[in-house]
């Protein structure tokens, strides 16, 4: 099967490459951009380790073609730290609330929270697990993943005031 | 987890995207998010050489509601279902239903057109489309049909669209203002399908049921269609014995495998509980 030419930003940046059609996003950002934030868990759509934001959307990378991307802007972990490069919110508050422990799925996890927080500014621990239903963790039990994120959902909401 | 190679189209237009299908035949799919196809095809359980992409296809996606009827366009997602605040008012079963389908990542891509037309008995949308009498619209080389959902499933996997047709539009009756629902789903875990699932829609005028539609999903090959079920609550004060009747009226109609999610007396006392709750909850709706 011959390649195509893909085109897509990744994290603000525009890259390009070629690629068998039968690529998947999940490989195409890890083998070929070298952006290995986002993880192969189960690779069968079902844990959520390999959450990327596409158009604003929450996907699973490893079950969508690179085809299906094209010209898409897509955002990994990487892409939610700070300007200058310190840890985003989200990420720090997973750093300070110990939200993970061998972390595998958190990248995952991050990348989801911060689509989650964007939609719901405010959510209830309610909304934040079942927003984060298609995330799985075998470490923590969740529990700190949970309060990570409303930890992370009142800073980002006290910054904001604080801007206005 | 690779799947096999495959060319990849993503035609702008309908016309375009029937090309392309007459062109392949069996050896072309379309698809839409790609949650249902895509690990079939990573699991070398399906096998294509064309791939039709239809996201580029404005005229499959949106959602209209006008003169009594909700047209979704194939495209829809389950997001989109669940976040749409005009079908929040209109059609809150959708919301309800939409809810329980797999997790929030695969929401965003699955489509309902996909749902609906792939025939796998897992999905919800099929049972929920025939509790709401919906119908599908196929555009296909010989122009368009529409076909009712209570007349689309054939068996698991095989329906009433050909090879060569593409499922566009989805339009279901809105129901008369009042109507009682519910869409009620016992599942394993987040993500997977029903053990038993089942939709309910009820209306209720002084007291009494006048009408009632039941649709049971995964406990056969196609969505069942409970008709008996429906007529033992017409008529009735949906009092404790006329629920008992549906319940055991639907039951009957059923026809559960036996598979990793249990044997068959537990799959059809499950079904059983699970539209007893249904239609509990759309008869505290109703009215």
């Amino acid at each position: 099967m011959s390649k195509m030419h893909v085109k897509m930003k990744v994290n603000g940046k525009e890259v390009e490459g070629l690629a068998e059609p039968r690529t998947l996003l999940i490989h195409f950002l890890r083998e070929d951009l070298r952006i290995t934030g986002p993880h192969i868990g189960c690779e069968t759509s079902h844990c959520g380790a390999c959450t990327v934001d596409m158009d604003g959307k929450s996907v699973k990378a490893c079950t969508v073609f690179v085809g299906q991307a094209q010209g898409a802007d897509i955002t990994t972990v990487e892409g939610l730290v700070n300007p200058d490069g310190s840890l985003g919110v989200i990420q720090e508050m997973f750093r300070e609330h110990h939200g993970l422990q061998c972390g595998y799925c958190t990248p995952g996890m991050i990348t989801r929270a911060h689509r989650l927080l964007q939609e719901n500014p405010n959510p209830t621990e309610e909304e934040v697990r079942f927003g984060l239903a298609g995330n799985l963790c075998r470490c923590t039990g969740y529990q700190n993943i949970v309060k990570s994120v409303l930890a992370a959902a009142d800073m980002m909401n006290a910054q904001k005031e604080a801007a206005e | 987890m690779i799947p096999a190679g495959f060319e990849y189209h993503r035609p702008a237009d309908i016309p375009s995207a029937l090309a392309i299908l007459q062109q392949h035949g069996d050896e072309a799919r379309v698809v839409a998010g790609g949650h249902s196809l895509i690990p079939m095809m990573k699991l070398r359980m399906t096998f294509l050489t064309h791939l039709v992409d239809l996201q580029d296809i404005d005229l499959m996606r949106g959602i209209d509601i006008a003169g009594g009827t909700v047209t979704l366009g194939a495209m829809t997602t389950q997001h989109e279902l669940i976040t749409h605040d005009g079908l929040a008012q209109t059609l809150p079963i959708l919301r309800e239903a939409a809810h329980q389908i797999a997790d929030p990542q695969v929401r965003y891509m699955g489509t309902v057109g996909g749902n609906v037309a792939n025939g796998d008995p897992g999905n919800d949308m099929p049972g929920l489309m025939q509790c709401l009498n919906a119908e599908y619209e196929l555009q296909g080389p010989e122009g368009t049909r529409n076909v009712a959902a209570r007349e689309f499933y054939e068996a698991a996997y095989f329906t009433a669209r050909s090879d060569e047709e593409i499922l566009t539009k989805i339009r279901i009756p809105v129901p008369a203002a009042g109507t009682g629902y519910a869409y009620e789903k016992q599942k394993r875990k987040i993500g997977d399908y029903a053990t038993a699932a089942s939709g309910v829609l009820l209306r209720v005028e002084g007291g009494t049921c006048t009408e009632a539609s039941i649709a049971m999903t995964n406990l056969a090959d196609t969505p069942i269609l409970a008709v008996a079920a429906g007529e033992a609550l017409v008529g009735s004060t949906l009092d404790d014995a006329a629920r008992a009747a549906a319940v055991a009226a639907a039951v009957d109609a059923i026809d559960p495998a036996a598979d990793n999610r249990g044997p068959i007396e537990f799959k059809k006392h499950t079904a059983g509980v699970i539209l007893r709750r249904a239609i509990d909850r759309a008869a505290e709706r109703a009215g």
